[in-house]
């Protein structure tokens, strides 16, 4: 027996639910993941070799120069995936819709102003004499 | 209309814990935490961009009961959710679905977990020169 389908052809092509989104936060949760695995473990090593250092030896670590690239893709990872994930818990759990609204935008405002003063002070330190 | 007494949804009081379902909420609770933890790391590239006496202040704080305390958690939340994210990718690829391949991978996690930890803490002390 054949299946009713309510749908319209375009919608059939299209291939969404009725949320009409989902894949695109799922796939980019996913691509940051892979992306976090070798960033975090480089930053792990990293981070044991300047435990106690002195600013100096931070800032030269920084400006080797590969450090700084790999902290700025570090950062960018992180908040992306940190935005992700967070988005889905507080969808999870703030059930009234406008603070659920209200609560997205603050989370989404706090990740980009960390990942902006952390890469910015990667380039300082990166490009500065 | 009369309610059947019978018990509903579970009760988490008496709810008998099991491993997949403490690691399911383990992983959100450490990617809370480390949602949090974000602010220690862009704190000290912060403070090692701004110069001397900010960085004097994070590393004095960073090496204090409190921080050191922050540290430890941060680095158990990191390498819980390094180590059961992987795990959840191979899931996302259609493998170890079955439920003896979920707890061998589940204790799998736990026990790298663990041991990352413990050899990420024995080289950071080894190499603290204060």
């Amino acid at each position: 027996m054949a299946m009713i389908r309510m749908s319209s052809p375009l919608a059939r092509a299209i291939g969404l639910g009725s949320a009409k989104e989902g894949v695109e936060h799922w796939w980019a949760q996913r691509v940051t993941a892979v992306a976090l695995v070798p960033l975090v473990l480089w930053f792990v090593i990293a981070v044991i070799g300047l435990v106690g250092a002195d600013r100096a030896a931070v800032i030269a670590w920084v400006k080797s120069p590969m450090p700084a690239v790999f902290l700025i893709l570090l950062l960018v990872a992180t908040f992306y995936h940190t935005a992700l994930g967070l988005q889905v818990v507080i969808e999870d759990y703030v059930h009234s819709e406008g603070l659920r609204l209200g609560t997205l935008m603050v989370m989404r405002f706090l990740c980009i102003v960390l990942a902006l003063r952390g890469v910015i002070a990667v380039l300082m330190m990166a490009l500065g004499a | 209309m009369m309610s059947d007494p019978r018990p509903l949804s579970p009760h988490l009081q008496i709810y008998r814990w099991q491993l997949t379902s403490v690691m399911s909420i383990l992983h959100r609770a450490s990617g809370v935490a480390l949602a949090v933890g974000t602010i220690l790391l862009v704190s000290w590239l912060g403070a090692a961009s701004d110069g001397p006496e900010p960085y004097a202040a994070l590393q004095h704080f960073l090496a204090s009961w409190l921080g050191l305390l922050l540290l430890f958690g941060w680095s158990v939340a990191l390498f819980y959710h390094l180590s059961n994210g992987i795990r959840h990718l191979v899931w996302d690829t259609g493998h170890g679905l079955d439920l003896r391949s979920v707890y061998v991978g589940g204790w799998i996690v736990l026990a790298a977990t663990a041991g990352l930890t413990i050899v990420a803490w024995i080289a950071g002390i080894s190499h603290w020169r204060p």
